[in-house]
C-alpha cells in the first residue's frame, strides 16, 4: 500500500498524543504521576497538540477535505466515522482533566474519574484506528488482531515515555515513572517483533488462481497488463519500494522506537540536566522509530488486487 | 446511508453482469465504449491526465485483464482474457466502511454507487475492494466506479434492445450478458446454473453479484499437435533449419 505521508504522521502523532493522555489520565487518578499543576497542563497541552496536528494532517490526503464533516456521520457501519466521532469526543474528558488538574479544582474523586475516563477515551479512539485497518481483508497484513494490539501498546508506549520526559522537565521524575516506559517499550517491542513474524509467516488471503477463478486448469500467471501505464491501482495498491528494504528498516525501527528509548530512559534515572537530556532524547528517538515503522506497516502491506497484475499469491 | 439495505428493503433484484471466459477474444471494445459513455453518463466525466504525453493516467470503470493458465498435467496452456469491472457485491465492504454515507447500494436493484457531492476521496472503499473496482479520480477529488450505466438501463429514451449497460452492447462476440442475477429463472441466472458461473475470490466473503463462466473444456482434437511425429535428430542448425522448411 502507498505510504501517505499525511496519514503516518496522523497514526504517530495522534497515537502518542493519545497514548501521553492515557498514561498522565491513568497516573494521575492512580497517583503516580505528582499532581503538580504545570507537570499536567503542559502534559494534556503537549497531547492534544500532537492529537489534533494528527487529525488535521489526516485531512490532507483527502480529495475534499472541506467535506471531512461528513465522516461523522457514518458511525453505525464505518470504523473510520466512528474514528472521526471518537477522537472528538475524547476532547470533553482531556480538556476537563486538564481544568481539574491546574486549577486544583473538584478534589480526588473529578481527578479519578477524568484521569480514567480520559484514558478510556484515548484508548477507544485508538482502538476505533486500528480498527480501520484491522476490518480490510482485502490486505492480509492488517487483517489480524495483532494489528490492533500493536496500535494500543504502540501509543501506550510512545505515551509513557513522554510522560516521562514531561515529568522530567518538571523535576517530578521517579522510579515508577521510568517502570512504567520501560515495560511499555518491552511490551510494545515484543508486539512488533510478533506482528511482523505473523505477516511473515501467514497464508495468503488469496490466490491468482481464486482472483480468477481459473485454478481448475492449471497455474494462473499474468499474460499482459490491461494497459501499459501505471493506474491509479498500482500507485495506490501496487507500491513496492519498501519490501526491498524491509529488513533493514526493521531494524531501525526497533532501534529507534525501542532499544534507544529503553537505555536513554533508563540513563535519565541519573537525574539533573542529563536526565532530562535523556528523556527527551528518548522521546524524540520513539517517534521516529514510530514513523519508520509506520511506514513498514503501510508499505509492506499487499493488497489482493495485485493478483490481477502479476502477483501470484 | 452506508449500511447495506436491510433485508425488509430488498426487492431481491440483483442487477449484474455474467461474462464468458470461453468466448472473450480480448478485444477491449467494452472497455472503449464505457469509457465512451460514461464519460458522459452519471459519474462524468472519467477524467484523463496528461493524456498525450509520456505516463498517461485516467479513470476506467472496465480493465480487460489477460493470464496465461499453464496446465499442471503438462499439456497446453491457455490463454484467456479476462474484463473486470465493479462485481456489484451482495455484501459490499466498500459501502459499509464509507465515513460519510457517499457510497450506497441500492435497495431496488442491488447497484453500488457513489454520490459525488458526498465523497470526501479518503479512497478507503477502494482499499476494501478486492478487485480494483474503484479508481479515484484525483482531478475531482472523488471516487469512481461503474455504474451497471444506471443512465441506460432505464433510459426510456432510449429503444428497448439499447437499455444494457455500454460494455454489454458493443461486446462484438456476445462475452458479456446483463440481467436479474436474484430471479433463478432470468436467462443470466439459467446461464450462470447451466455453465457452472462462479464468484470471484469467494473468499473474501463479499458475495459478489457479478458471474464468469468458465471457458469450456478443449475438444480432443485441439490436442492433435502435441501428437505429431517427432523430429528426426539433426546435430547441424543448417539442416534442422532445412528440416523445418522442408516439414512444411
Amino acid at each position: 500500500m502507498h505510504p501517505a505521508f499525511s496519514v503516518i504522521f496522523f497514526t504517530v502523532s495522534s497515537g502518542t498524543g493519545y497514548g501521553l493522555l492515557a498514561v498522565l489520565g491513568i497516573g494521575v487518578a492512580t497517583g503516580w504521576v505528582p499532581r503538580d499543576p504545570w507537570l499536567g497542563a503542559t502534559g494534556i497541552v503537549v497531547a492534544l497538540a500532537a492529537v489534533t496536528a494528527g487529525l488535521l494532517s489526516s485531512t490532507f490526503h483527502l480529495g475534499h477535505p472541506e467535506r471531512a464533516w461528513r465522516a461523522f456521520s457514518q458511525w453505525r457501519s464505518s470504523w473510520l466515522s466512528r474514528e472521526g466521532v471518537l477522537a472528538v469526543l475524547a476532547y470533553g474528558p482531556a480538556v476537563a482533566l486538564l481544568g481539574c488538574w491546574f486549577f486544583e479544582a473538584g478534589g480526588r474523586p473529578a481527578i479519578l474519574v477524568l484521569g480514567l475516563a480520559t484514558a478510556v477515551a484515548a484508548a477507544v479512539t485508538v482502538y476505533a484506528t486500528a480498527m480501520i485497518y484491522r476490518s480490510l481483508q482485502t490486505i492480509p497484513e492488517w487483517a489480524t488482531g495483532w494489528t490492533v494490539v500493536n496500535y494500543l501498546v504502540l501509543g501506550l508506549a510512545g505515551g509513557a515515555v513522554w510522560t516521562n520526559a514531561v515529568a522530567h522537565a518538571f523535576g517530578a521524575a521517579h522510579a515508577a515513572l521510568t517502570a512504567v516506559a520501560a515495560v511499555s517499550l518491552a511490551v510494545a517491542w515484543l508486539a512488533k517483533v510478533t506482528y511482523w513474524r505473523h505477516i511473515d509467516s501467514a497464508p495468503p488471503a488469496a490466490t491468482a488462481e481464486s482472483a480468477t477463478g481459473l485454478g481448475t486448469f492449471g497455474t494462473v500467471r499474468k499474460f499482459e497488463g490491461p494497459h501499459t501505464e501505471a493506474n491509479y491501482l498500482l500507485k495506490e495498491m501496487g507500491y513496492q519500494v519498501a519490501r526491498k528494504h524491509a529488513a533493514k528498516l526493521r531494524r531501525h525501527a526497533q532501534a529507534l522506537a525501542f532499544a534507544v528509548p529503553l537505555v536513554l530512559s533508563l540513563l535519565a534515572m541519573l537525574g539533573g540536566a542529563v536526565g532530562v537530556l535523556a528523556a527527551f532524547g528518548a522521546a524524540a528517538s520513539v517517534v521516529a522509530g514510530l514513523l519508520i515503522e509506520r511506514w513498514l506497516f503501510f508499505a509492506e502491506a499487499k493488497h489482493v488486487v495485485t493478483l490481477y497484475y502479476g502477483r501470484t499469491a | 446511508m452506508t449500511s447495506l439495505p436491510a433485508q425488509t428493503e430488498q426487492t431481491g433484484k440483483k442487477l449484474g453482469l455474467v461474462i464468458d471466459l470461453d468466448i472473450c477474444v480480448g478485444c477491449h471494445a467494452c472497455a472503449v465504449n464505457c469509457k465512451e459513455w460514461n464519460t458522459g453518463g452519471h459519474m462524468a466525466p472519467l477524467t484523463d491526465t496528461n493524456p498525450y504525453g509520456e505516463a498517461q493516467d485516467g479513470v476506467w470503470f472496465n480493465r480487460i485483464h489477460a493470464f496465461e493458465v499453464v496446465a499442471d498435467d503438462g499439456g497446453p496452456s491457455m490463454t484467456t482474457y479476462f474484463p473486470k469491472s465493479c462485481l456489484h457485491c451482495e455484501d459490499a465492504a466498500c459501502v459499509t466502511v464509507c465515513p460519510t454515507g457517499a457510497s450506497y447500494k441500492r435497495a431496488e436493484d442491488g447497484i453500488v454507487l457513489v454520490d459525488e457531492s458526498k465523497c470526501i476521496g479518503c479512497k478507503l472503499c477502494s482499499w476494501a475492494c478486492p478487485y480494483g473496482a474503484r479508481e479515484f479520480d484525483a482531478d475531482a477529488g472523488v471516487m469512481k466506479k461503474c455504474t451497471l450505466c444506471i443512465d441506460r438501463i432505464y433510459n426510456e429514451n432510449l429503444e428497448e434492445a439499447d437499455r444494457v449497460p455500454a460494455c454489454v452492447s458493443t461486446c462484438p462476440v456476445g462475452a458479456r450478458h446483463f440481467g436479474d442475477l436474484g430471479d433463478p429463472g432470468s436467462d443470466v441466472s439459467q446461464l450462470v446454473a447451466e455453465r457452472g458461473g462462479y464468484d470471484l475470490m469467494p473468499e473474501m466473503g463479499y458475495k459478489p453479484t457479478n458471474k464468469y463462466l468458465p471457458p469450456r473444456p478443449r475438444r480432443e482434437s485441439s490436442a492433435a499437435p502435441a501428437a505429431a511425429a517427432p523430429a528426426p535428430s539433426t546435430e547441424h542448425p543448417l539442416l534442422r533449419w532445412a528440416d523445418r522448411f522442408l516439414s512444411r
